[in-house]
């Protein structure tokens, strides 16, 4: 790891003061769990770190009349213990319980969790976030590309996005504020996630000098939502592919659904088709495996990582059959 | 500040050239530099490093000082600092649960938090679970259970353990094996590891007779 120097600003203003124009100035450090790594690994060498933590009004957890706001501090654990949280929002409990290590539940953050970089091995072994060779041609689509994406991989970016928690976000409609140098942004979470053009990118529209400060989510009055995890061990690891589903209901129908994937793509992926037919539905099982299908319906897989796609598609089906009975398996 | 980038070195391999330019210009500088403090969004905030600068930690009841880069992380600290090596560092990358410590009641990596941060928090590790010379109910349910092999995973799982039970006293075998998701052992000795956690269970002292305690306290 490079030596750094290290601030600990209260306020967000100074926060914002302390950070760079650029990725290389300074990173913001909130759990450490991925950055530190990232650090060790080479991925990343900022000159300053600015942690975060000690910024009072980021933290905490508040489920009221309008909704819920998540403080981008508060952590993976204290989500997953309020109880507001897995009566309303069962989608955003199941896709927390995925995040196996109480150790990482304790010191991760939601801030976090929705910025983490990669897990793409080759970005990790330092080939970069594109994994290229040193004449620029892509190292993944011959690569040993088995956990790697299998919608939105025409290039150049071919890594899934890590956060498990964005998808159950992103389908209860979660939008999240920034705070930079000139104030205040707010955008729907969809939004947050950029796919990479070049290997400066970064996965989300966060600028160097700014924080994610807060998740706002709409009330969940009439919806019901659940997340499905298809995963190799229970043990730490990332999943190989979720779906996370909020359904609107009027009476036993669905008015709207919002679908989305996580670990399948560069981003959190919506699967519109898959909306659209459980519109104006009661939800059965034939229904189900019909969105599932739709879900994948422009899925490529690339050399080794074909299996993924009939995970996918089996993750959507239980997701939504799920969300249907109340969140419960 | 470019100073201090030099001084960094000391130790670790000054370069004889790097010695010559610096010290013709700092003899009088000291290698802990502490910090400086800028201004910044009308407040004065302190920046340190990246040099050495001093600390303090609080670890299993006893305060340590030790004079670290704000790159040392927790877990190097334990081991190079205080020599406190019941931590220890197998993956560094917050995957296997071998650095394990306690730090204000709840578990974590020590790869992953930096020594600075760790300042002001109460630690303990594999070591302040002794009490004088007798084991923790945990430590005493890994050996009559066989739970270990190599044995370099366990300071880490005890620890993880103990916190574990601490928030679930009464456990069921799937709280169990879900509770130490955060850990691994190579050797494979998780049959082992949980019934030690069942015993330990059953000589708990908060442990509540009957009911489950599935919930946690949560917020601690």
């Amino acid at each position: 790891m490079r030596a750094f120097e290290y601030a600990s600003p209260t306020t967000k203003e100074q926060a914002v003061s302390l950070l760079g124009n650029s990725w290389d100035e300074a990173e913001v450090l909130a759990g450490g769990t991925d950055l530190l790594s990232l650090m060790k690994d080479g991925c990343v060498a900022p000159k300053r770190l600015v942690n975060i933590k000690e910024i009072r009004e980021l933290r905490g957890i508040s489920a009221g009349g309008g909704g819920l706001r998540i403080g981008a501090l508060a952590t993976i654990q204290e989500l997953l213990d309020n109880r507001a949280v897995s009566r309303a929002y069962p989608a955003i409990t199941q896709a927390a319980e995925g995040i196996t290590s109480p150790q990482i539940r304790s010191l991760g953050t939601i801030g976090g969790e929705l910025c983490q970089r990669p897990r793409c091995w080759y970005y990790r072994a330092g080939y970069g976030l594109l994994a290229t060779d040193e004449q620029g041609e892509p190292l993944v689509p011959s690569g040993d590309n088995r956990y790697h994406a299998i919608l939105g991989n025409a290039g150049p970016a071919y890594f899934v996005h890590a956060s498990s928690l964005a998808p159950a976000l992103i389908a209860l409609g979660a939008k999240v504020r920034l705070f930079g140098p000139d104030g205040v942004r707010e955008m729907w979470l969809d939004q947050f996630f950029t796919t990479p053009l070049t290997a400066d990118d970064r996965e989300t529209a966060l600028k160097p000098n700014e924080i994610v400060t807060e998740i706002i989510v709409p009330t969940a009055l009439g919806v019901k939502s659940a997340t499905y995890e298809v995963r190799q061990r229970e043990a730490l690891d990332w999943p190989l592919a979720t779906a996370s589903v909020a359904l609107s209901m009027s009476g036993d129908r669905v008015r709207v659904a919002r679908i989305v994937m996580g670990h399948v793509a560069p981003r959190p992926w919506r699967a519109a088709e898959a909306e659209q037919v459980l519109a104006e539905k009661a939800v059965t099982e034939e229904v189900a495996q019909k969105a599932g299908e739709l879900a994948l319906n422009g899925a490529n897989s690339l050399s080794r990582n074909g299996y993924k796609i009939q995970l996918a598609r089996v993750a959507v089906k239980r997701a939504i059959l799920m969300a249907a009975r109340g969140g419960r398996g | 500040m470019q100073r201090d980038e030099k001084m960094k070195e000391k130790g670790s391999g000054l370069s004889r050239r790097t010695f010559l330019k610096v010290s013709g210009i700092s003899l009088s500088v000291p290698v802990v530099l502490g910090h400086r403090t800028i201004k910044v969004a009308g407040a004065e905030v302190e920046v340190y490093g990246p040099g050495k600068v001093p600390i303090a930690l609080t670890v299993n009841g006893a305060k340590h000082t030790a004079e670290v880069e704000p790159r040392v992380t927790l877990l190097e600290a334990l081991r190079h600092e205080l020599d406190l090596t019941g931590a220890k560092r197998v993956c560094d990358r917050a995957t296997c649960g071998a650095c394990t410590v306690i730090m204000d009641g709840k578990p974590v990596y020590s790869c992953s938090v930096l020594a600075l941060e760790a300042q002001g928090k109460q630690i303990t590790t594999a070591e302040g679970l002794l009490r004088g010379d007798r084991l923790h109910p945990v430590q005493q349910a890994f050996i009559d259970n066989d739970a270990q092999q190599c044995g370099f995973c366990t300071p880490g799982f005890v620890v993880a353990c103990k916190v574990f039970l601490d928030k679930n006293p009464n456990p069921t075998p799937e709280e169990i094996q879900k509770g130490l998701g955060g850990n691994l052992c190579r050797c494979g000795t998780y049959v082992g590891v949980r019934a030690a956690v069942a015993q330990a269970a059953n000589q708990y002292p908060n442990r509540k007779g009957g009911g489950n305690q599935s919930t946690s306290k949560g917020g601690r």
